[in-house]
């Protein structure tokens, strides 16, 4: 069908600060491209889209194998932080400024603003009904961006035909 | 490369029907790709993201810039952006603008 625009439909399912970025570039470019998006926010990707949450996301030192010391400029080659140091107090405050900044330096906005460009492009946004009700929590605790909350059947309603992308 | 008549001006594109050279571009030819892009009439918003792309795309290698950094930079608001361009502004001002598609992903 020449006619109908593709469409693409995210499902995010982890509230990790790195792991908020991949839909929202990806999003960000299918809007650009005139492309459908729609964003189904599940488990701790619910932090995403909750407010009192949403620019407070934080990335872990500790078992992550890919943030090497030589990041930082540290003549360390393949040393990544020593899950030992990483247990410390302030350790995951320190690796999540240093990727807020990383992430600055390329010109990409927190996740607040940058969910909001979404929505203003018209993405549209929902919540894992499940996962809202066993973390407690209400459509009052989400961005105005967010539409509804949802069941897992109703977003494979709405989706249908669109491409999938599990982050 | 190839090239194709627009506005009785004979301009280089690319495969994709994007001007290869900015200095082609004409404000007639702005006017004929946005009605193949859907957009009836070139308004002074669209003007003025047009204009900024055109100013800015000189320091960006003869690119448009991405749509963040026309948001910023020409005041428009992305709900604005979206409402002007509808259905992928990124591409279609760079098509209008006589540009090449944005390089930065944000």
């Amino acid at each position: 069908m020449a006619d109908e625009p593709r469409k693409i439909a995210f499902i995010c399912s982890k509230g990790d600060l790195d792991m908020a970025y991949p839909a929202l570039v990806m999003g960000w470019a299918a809007l650009g491209n005139g492309i459908d998006v729609t964003i189904f926010f599940t488990f701790w990707g619910l932090d995403i889209i909750n407010k009192h949450r949403q620019d407070k996301l934080e990335l872990a030192p500790v078992a992550n194998t890919s943030m090497k010391m030589k990041m930082m400029g540290l003549p360390t080659g393949n040393l990544g932080i020593p899950n030992l140091l990483g247990i410390l107090p302030g350790m995951t405050a320190f690796t999540t400024w240093f990727m807020k900044k990383k992430i600055a330096e390329v010109g990409a906005p927190p996740v607040g603003e940058y969910l909001q460009m979404l929505v203003d492009g018209g993405a549209k946004l929902y919540a894992c009904k499940m996962s809202v009700d066993m973390m407690g929590l209400t459509k009052e605790d989400f961005v105005d961006g967010v539409l509804d909350i949802v069941t897992a059947s109703d977003f494979m309603d709405m989706t249908e035909g669109a491409q999938i992308i599990f982050i | 490369m190839a090239t194709r008549v627009i506005a009785g001006k004979t301009v280089q594109v690319n495969e994709e029907g994007f001007l290869t050279n900015p200095a082609e571009w004409t404000k007639e030819i702005a006017v004929e790709i946005a009605k193949e892009e859907g957009i009836a009439e070139l308004t002074p918003a669209h003007w003025k993201v047009i204009e900024y792309c055109r100013a800015t795309a000189a320091s960006l290698g003869g690119k448009s810039p991405t749509l963040r950094q026309i948001t910023t930079g020409a005041g428009v608001s992305t709900k604005e952006l979206f409402a002007l361009f509808p259905k992928g502004p990124a591409k279609k001002v760079a098509h209008i603008a006589g540009l090449g598609k944005p390089e930065g992903c944000v």
